[in-house]
Formats: C-alpha cells, structure tokens, sequence
C-alpha cells in the first residue's frame, strides 16, 4: 500500500512526555563512547553553564522513538514498517536536552513522495519542554522501498 | 576560508551494536541477526544508521572541544550500510571535517565525511556549530589557511 499524501501537513498528538534522566544520558552515551565530562558530570556541566548533565546530540531520537510508533500504527498513512530505511536525519537545536527535561514530541508529515517506485516520508519533529519552549527539532526522511 | 580538523577513528564491533540497540531502543534484528540481514539483502549485519550520526557527531563534539552545545544544527544522509562483521576487530568509522565557512552569526558550517572500508557511508553530512567554541580546536588548521 503506497503512502496516503493526503496525510502531508498532518500533526499527531503530543506523545507522552518522556523524563530524561541522567543516568539515560550516562547509558546512551556510554553505548556511543563518548566520555565527555559534560554528559555525566554535572559540575562538568555547570562549568559550561548548564543547569544539569547533557545529552549526545543524537540523544532526541530516542525521545522521538514514540512518534515513530505513531506513524506506523496509524492504519491510513499506509506506511509498511518492514520496508522502511532510515535516508536523513537532521537534528536543530535550540539547546541541548539536559537531564531533568521533560519532553513532548509532536510529529508533522513534512512532505511524501514517490520516485522511482519508491515512497518518501519526510517528517518533522518538534520536541519541547514541559514550559512549552522549543527544544530540538528532529526531521527524518524515511524511504519505503518498492515492492 | 576551509580549515581540516583533525580526524577521528572509531571502532564498530558487534559488541558496540548490542550496546547500541539497548541504550537507544532500536531492536531492528538486521543490526544483531545475519540471519535476518541476509535474508533483506544486506551483506551481513549493519550498523544503526543513528549508531553512525551518533560516531560522527563525537567527532563533531570533539572538534568543538567537548561540548556538544556548541553545535546548533546537525544533519546527515545514510548513504550506504556500515557492515560490522563477527569478529573482534569489527570495523572501522572515520571522521574527517572541513569548516567551510564562518557566517556573519559566528556560526561554523563543517562538511562531514564518514568513511568505512574505504566507502562514503555518509553524505551531505554538515554540523554548524559557534565558531568562538571551535578556535582552539583548529587552531593548527588556521595557521594551515593563513600560509595557503
């Protein structure tokens, strides 16, 4: 089933927000190897003027992860995970994420194409604080391979 | 005005991917299972393409001196698979960036390229970071522009 572009310009709801926790950011950052004082120290990140430790900048995808659920399980984008590969991703911050946020994702298709009997879904996702203030904006192309 | 930064290696092994798929969710069985891999035409088991941008941006973090704050905007395309074969050795990442310019907002624009096995497994790979955090980081490729 192609990919409904009647869904271009749709939002979803916010997603549940997700606590980020210092010792997440201590595990993701450990699995990348980056040591850097700064995603566990947190007078490391106080020194650079940071109220907590902060995250890899890749960190937000696995705060975005839900709305990637939301995009498959709704039944009439037509998105078919199983042929789904990661083309782009983009990641502009207005700040780091930190440990102590508390953030909602609210996911937009972007754009939806199809070329050369392949699918392409370009979302965008906004990821803001519990205060409401923009965070990170996440944008991912997602390509569905043709059958 | 081009400086280089100085590149940066890093090891992929299966090990770093277990490690990887637990601490970001991402459980795809075509980056633990060749089995899988195999079976939707990969060579073997691949890299997380995020495991990837996330290796790139350490490199990304270190030419700006520690902290990843600095870097304002960060993007990548996945342009081909990272193989990691079963072995202890795995494979290998490396980072090479070039600041391409320095906007008027004292942003840095870098050109990120990502090789492994002597493939380009990024493209249109680019960070902007504060140029102010990337000085002394470069300092050794300012003199490099300054004789050119």
């Amino acid at each position: 089933m192609p990919l409904d572009p009647g869904y271009t310009g749709r939002s979803f709801p916010p997603t549940v927000p997700y606590a980020v926790g210092p010792e997440k950011i201590r595990e993701f950052a450990q699995a990348i190897g980056a040591n850097d004082a700064v995603h566990v120290d947190p007078a490391a990140a106080a020194a650079l003027g940071y109220p907590d430790v902060i995250a890899p900048p890749t960190f937000p995808i696995v705060v975005t992860a839900e709305t990637m659920q939301q995009l498959v399980d709704d039944p009439g984008l037509g998105l078919d995970f199983s042929r789904v590969v990661h083309g782009d991703q983009r990641f502009t911050y207005v700040r780091p994420v930190r440990a102590g946020d508390v953030l909602t994702c609210v996911c937009t298709v972007a754009e939806i194409a199809e070329r050369g009997g392949h699918g392409f879904l370009t979302t965008r996702t906004e990821i803001t604080d519990a205060t409401g203030e923009l965070v990170v904006t996440a944008t991912a192309k997602l390509v569905v391979r043709g059958e | 005005m081009t400086s280089d930064l100085a590149p940066q290696t890093y090891a992929i092994t299966r090990a770093e991917l277990v490690r990887y798929a637990g601490a970001s969710g991402d459980f795809n069985p075509i980056h633990w299972s060749d089995r899988v891999a195999t079976g939707v035409g990969l060579p073997g088991v691949i890299a997380h393409g995020m495991l990837t941008m996330a290796l790139a941006g350490r490199a990304v973090t270190a030419w700006v001196g520690g902290d990843p704050g600095a870097i304002t905007d960060y993007s990548v395309r996945f342009a081909r698979p990272v193989v990691v074969p079963d072995d202890d050795s795995g494979t290998e990442l490396t980072v090479t960036g070039v600041v391409k310019q320095v906007g008027d907002d004292g942003i840095a624009q870098i050109d990120i390229t990502a090789v492994c096995a002597g493939e380009k497994v990024l493209a249109q790979a680019k960070a902007w970071v504060r140029a102010a955090a990337l000085a002394p980081a470069t300092g050794r490729a300012i003199d490099h522009a300054a004789t050119a």
